[in-house]
């Protein structure tokens, strides 16, 4: 079976964001970037299928601008075996990303690809989903569990309320949640050895895809701030301010 | 104009997060609901305020929910529409980006503003940031946010159930079976008040001591997502940029810290209490009533507090 990991490169979980002046955005000049959580999590159970004897290859694949090789080498380090860049300077909607990566998808063949449910900068929560529709693949989204099973894959998913298992046909989408794995550091020699593995850089252009966004963003701001209330003494107060001040009780 | 709002349902009742779709539907055009399950469903939805039409089928095709079916549906009805929503609830949003995709138009995650036809406000970073977007799509596909919007009440309409049309079926996925939780609470997103454990709770043992305050209170239990990373708690209790996102009147977070990532998740709520034994912890700087304490100590107290009248 051989795999494909879209790996996105956000701002890291721990930076907290600040709108620009301008409104225009949220300030991303000297922060610190990072792959996107819920990627590593997928390049993780793509490194695990594939130490399971599940898959033989593993193809880490990233949009964006030239500094993108960094999550790619990322993924490489964790045992991806290639990686394929798309470089492209402005924005990217996940269905411009989704297009280009069934470009991608339609000159590699892969069996299954694994992608995080959501990127932590735009919260959009689509670009598995939009692959898959675009393939007519089925998708196994918010995955907490993926088994290759009869042919095809078993996967458990997280919904409102608990779990539910789905079996799909290959080829298929799996995008991850928290619980799938807890992704691995990166050795120390295999972050050598990822440096040694090929990355082949595309255009969008060379896919044939048409990268325009469709949304405009006209102004980014701050949501209202809450203001810090008061500290309470005790159990008793709390309680009586809940029921007497706040009437919430 | 004419809005398709596709509705989430117990079986017998649409959801809360479902009416705050309808919600904000409503100040799009006229809103036709999307009924897939029991006839009782159907009929309690076209009760609900602002509805004006409901499409319904039994068709067992539709029965658990899988994507690729629902989105072929909804694509094959969506001519007659300027706008398809869904709220963003774990079934909104695993359908409706593919339903974006197979008619070509970007789709618009869980919005917490109408500004015009055309126009959305939706939360970015984790909500420390509002983006204001304006779609050149000719249909816009959208999820809602349930916690931004009023729901529509439940009582007050008299829309007329008609069929939905029968759509194909892709032949791509099998539903194999689901556990769902069963719960006497009331859902997360729906609750007026939800009482959150965090890593603090030290094991899923410990997590009883707020269940039992939650059901003095009637109140949903959520969790941090460092509570449930340690296996303290479900996923699906998880509050946060990845989880649920709640506004409830009262919201009370014991033993969490205040990290973003989870202040996305409950910064909207009317009142906000944190229990803490650490006193510098950022969840105090969002809270309109703070308690600095161990809350192995503080939550029973509080349980025998609030049990008094």
């Amino acid at each position: 079976m051989k795999l494909l990991v879209p790996v996105k490169r956000v701002v890291d979980y721990n930076v907290k964001v600040r709108v620009k002046a301008d409104h225009t955005g949220v300030e991303t000049a000297n922060v610190k970037m990072s792959m996107n959580p819920f990627d590593e999590i997928a390049v993780e159970e793509a490194v695990r299928l594939k130490e399971k004897g599940a898959a033989t290859e593993i193809i880490a694949v990233s949009a964006g601008p030239s500094a993108c090789q960094e999550q790619i080498r990322t993924a490489l380090a964790m045992g991806a075996d290639r990686g394929i860049l798309i470089e492209h300077d402005g924005l990217l909607e996940p269905l411009a990303v989704a297009k280009l990566l069934k470009a991608v998808i339609a000159k590699e063949s892969p069996d299954l690809v694994i992608l995080g449910k959501q990127a932590i900068d735009d919260d959009m929560n689509a670009t598995g989903q939009m692959l898959a529709a675009l393939l007519g693949w089925p998708q196994g989204t918010y995955a907490s569990k993926v088994e290759p099973a009869d042919g095809g894959i078993k996967v458990t998913r997280e919904v409102d309320g608990g779990l539910e298992r789905l079996q799909l046909k290959l080829p298929a989408i799996v995008t991850t949640d928290l619980r799938l794995n807890e992704p691995r550091y990166a050795s120390l020699p295999n972050i050598m050895k990822a440096r040694k593995k090929p990355i082949e850089t595309l255009k969008p252009a060379d896919l044939g895809v048409d990268v325009s966004p469709r949304l405009t963003v006209l102004k980014v701001e701050e949501p209202p701030k809450r203001q810090a209330g008061k500290k309470v003494g005790s159990v008793q107060e709390l309680v009586d301010k809940l029921r007497n001040e706040a009437k919430v009780i | 104009m004419a809005v398709l709002v596709l509705a989430d349902h117990d079986g017998s009742a649409v959801t809360q997060p479902t009416r705050s779709a309808i919600a904000a539907a409503g100040k799009l055009g006229d809103v036709t609901l999307l009924v897939l399950g029991p006839r009782a469903a159907a009929e309690s939805a076209a009760k609900v305020a602002g509805v004006a039409k409901v499409l319904h089928t039994e068709d067992a095709l539709y029965e658990n929910g899988l994507a690729e079916p629902l989105a072929a549906l909804l694509v094959s009805m969506a001519e007659g529409y300027s706008h398809l929503l869904a709220p963003a609830s774990a079934a909104g949003k695993n359908v409706m980006p593919r339903v974006a995709a197979l008619l070509d138009v970007q789709v618009i995650s869980d919005i917490a503003g109408v500004i015009d036809a055309d126009t959305f406000v939706r939360p970015i970073y984790a909500g420390n940031a509002l983006a204001t977007v304006k779609s050149a799509d000719p249909k816009k596909v959208i999820t809602v946010r349930a916690a931004s919007f009023d729901p529509a009440a439940a009582e007050g309409g008299s829309a007329a159930i008609e069929a939905a049309p029968k759509g194909e079926d892709p032949g791509l996925s099998n539903f194999l079976g689901a556990e769902i939780a069963k719960s006497e609470r009331p859902e997360l997103t729906a609750a007026k008040v939800v009482i959150s454990g965090g890593r603090a709770m030290g094991s899923a043992e410990n997590f009883h001591i707020i269940e039992s305050v939650a059901d003095k209170l009637g109140a949903a239990v959520g969790a941090s997502r460092a509570a449930v990373d340690a296996g303290y708690a479900p996923n699906d209790h998880q509050v946060g940029q990845t989880g649920k996102i709640v506004a409830p009147d009262l919201y009370i977070a014991v033993g969490i810290s205040g990290a973003i990532q989870h202040l996305a998740g409950m910064k909207d709520s009317k009142v906000i209490v944190a229990i803490n034994k650490d006193e510098e912890a950022p969840i105090f700087s969002v809270a309109d009533y703070g308690l600095v304490g161990d809350l192995f100590k503080v939550m029973p107290e509080f349980e025998t507090e609030i049990g008094k009248k």
